[in-house]
């Protein structure tokens, strides 16, 4: 169901809020289908980041572009960290918001929705109200509303972070498994190392704030992972590396 | 006696149900909302005897003149024997309540939405909205009275301004109690101002909303008694100035009680209201 995604190049974005700068000069780029986490220390900007790749914060300076030509608001999806499935929906029309506000029909986009209920885990579940549906459930769900508006990029920010740990290893399990399915391009903003490792083909480490792209690790682990590669020493090396640059990079 | 008495039963039978633990144990279990439903009501009929068993007991021990104060048996005797003249006086006092109350929620909803969309209007309006609460209703009601006459026009007036406060406040709290993430989301989208409000900020709104409702809809029946006490042709209101000047203090009383009776079912409404509008509001409550 994915189209073709496209290169997206991500030049010297740069934003201050008033006097305080939050992004100096951000540059990278993500390849089509490509895993990319984003690591960085609290409040380096990361977030801020994702707004504006997403359209709700206008760069002071620098650009994004897909395939050389400047990207709109309809290039990412974006996951929030908060789920926001709206109580007085049900789950399947909390999946279809994103195509209605988009002005497709509802039927239409019912239908879009509900052959991604299987693949998420969420079958039966379409009439049930956000509060029936557990933690792990919730995040699909909210992952289900993005990716059904068949975007170029998902702009996944710390979706499994109010996860419980067992919860939350299932999870990446999972959408490692999906991911490899669908093709997506993602971009994920992520506090845990392991995490990053695991899920991504490149890890991108911000610099505290304001931030810029301080390193880059590429993961060189064969696909599809299974959490028997947390024990390969590779995982190990990666993520060695990615700790050692955030703690060298962390002002304490 | 025997209505007091059949009522009275009541508070005492439900004790053998009560037991919390025992209402746990599954065989048991489709009783819980009958016993929830008599513990809860259980207190305040209770408390409403007991204060009506005092009052008769104070007048028949005092022998206070029935013109002063009657027993509340008297209330109710004569309440029943004047039933057909209560009620025809009822029907006036709904019908405006219904309209002023309708005028009150387009008003107040008008108001909401347009302070909502407006930042401008809302700093021009809001200052207006309270102060025209500070208005005194009893110098305003008889104003009205000479400026729209004896018709439904000054009655549907003074209730829509007792009651279109709190419906306005409680809707544009409401919609501004939104999770700006929820906006972002909707912007993320695709969506602009106008789908933001239809998306995230009006549902949002709507628990506040009933809360809100359902203080109006209180003030509404006192402010359409208060309207047509001043001056009307039919209703409640003018029944009870009529019957205080000629003594008749239990009819008054009678006239008191059905005003209770309508605003509590009027109260009673919004929960049904709401269960049809919005489901989902019980649910995200508990």
């Amino acid at each position: 169901m994915k189209i073709t995604p496209l290169k997206i190049t991500v030049e010297g974005l740069e934003l201050a809020f008033g006097d305080l700068p939050v992004l100096d000069g951000v540059s990278f780029d993500v390849a089509p289908g490509e895993f990319v986490s984003i690591l960085g220390p609290s409040g380096c900007g990361k977030s801020t980041l994702f707004g504006v790749l997403a359209g709700l914060v206008e760069p002071d300076r620098g650009r994004v572009l897909v395939d050389g030509a400047p990207a709109g608001r309809e290039t990412f999806g974006y996951m929030p960290q908060k789920d926001l499935l709206f109580p007085w929906r049900t789950v399947l029309d909390n999946t279809t918001l994103g195509l209605e506000v988009a002005g497709m029909r509802r039927r239409e986009a019912r239908d879009r929705a509900r052959d991604l209920f299987g693949p998420f885990g969420l079958a039966g579940f379409e009439r049930s109200r956000p509060a029936e549906l557990s933690g792990g459930m919730r995040q699909r769900a909210a992952l289900l509303r993005t990716v059904v508006q068949d975007r170029e990029v998902l702009l996944l920010d710390e979706p499994f972070g109010a996860l419980d740990s067992l919860t939350r290893t299932a999870m990446q399990e999972w959408l490692e498994e999906v991911r490899g399915r669908f093709g997506w391009t993602v971009l994920l903003i992520t506090h845990d190392i392991r995490e990053a490792v695991f899920l991504s083909d490149r890890v991108l480490v911000l610099s505290p704030r304001p931030a810029h792209v301080a390193r880059e690790v590429r993961i060189d682990l064969p696909r599809p992972r299974e959490v028997g590669v947390l024990t390969d020493p590779a995982f190990a090396a990666a993520e060695a590396e990615l700790l050692d640059t955030l703690r060298g990079g962390t002002r304490l | 006696m025997t209505r007091a008495d059949r009522v009275l039963a009541e508070p005492g039978s439900p004790p053998p149900a009560l037991p919390g633990r025992a209402g746990r144990s599954p065989a048991r279990r489709p009783a819980r909302g009958r016993v929830s439903l008599l513990r809860r009501a259980a207190p305040p009929v209770l408390v409403v005897l007991l204060l009506l068993a005092a009052w008769q007991w104070a007048v028949t021990a005092l022998a206070v003149r029935p013109q002063v104060l009657p027993s509340p048996l008297r209330v109710v005797e004569q309440g029943w024997a004047f039933r057909d003249v209560l009620w025809a006086n009822t029907l006036p006092t709904l019908q405006v309540t219904a309209v002023g109350f309708a005028v009150s929620l387009a008003v107040g909803w008008a108001l909401a939405v347009v302070v909502d969309f407006s930042p401008w209007l809302r700093r021009a309006l809001v200052p207006l909205l309270v102060a025209s609460q500070t208005l005194p209703i009893i110098a305003i009601a008889p104003l009205m009275i000479i400026w729209f006459g004896f018709g439904l026009l000054p009655k549907v007036l003074v209730i829509a301004l007792v009651t279109f406060f709190p419906i306005a406040v409680g809707l544009i709290e409401g919609f501004s109690r939104a999770d700006p993430e929820a906006s972002n989301l909707l912007r993320s989208m695709g969506g602009g101002r106008w789908a933001e409000f239809r998306y995230v900020r009006l549902p949002g709104a709507l628990p506040s909303f009933f809360t809100a409702l359902r203080i109006a809809i209180t003030y509404a029946v006192t402010g359409a008694i208060f309207a047509e006490y001043v001056g009307a042709r039919a209703g409640l209101g003018i029944y009870m100035a009529q019957q205080k000047n000629s003594f008749r203090t239990d009819l008054v009383l009678a006239a008191v009680g059905v005003t209770a009776l309508v605003s509590v079912a009027l109260f009673g409404l919004t929960y049904l209201v709401e269960r049809v509008v919005a489901p989902w509001i019980r649910g995200a409550r508990r």
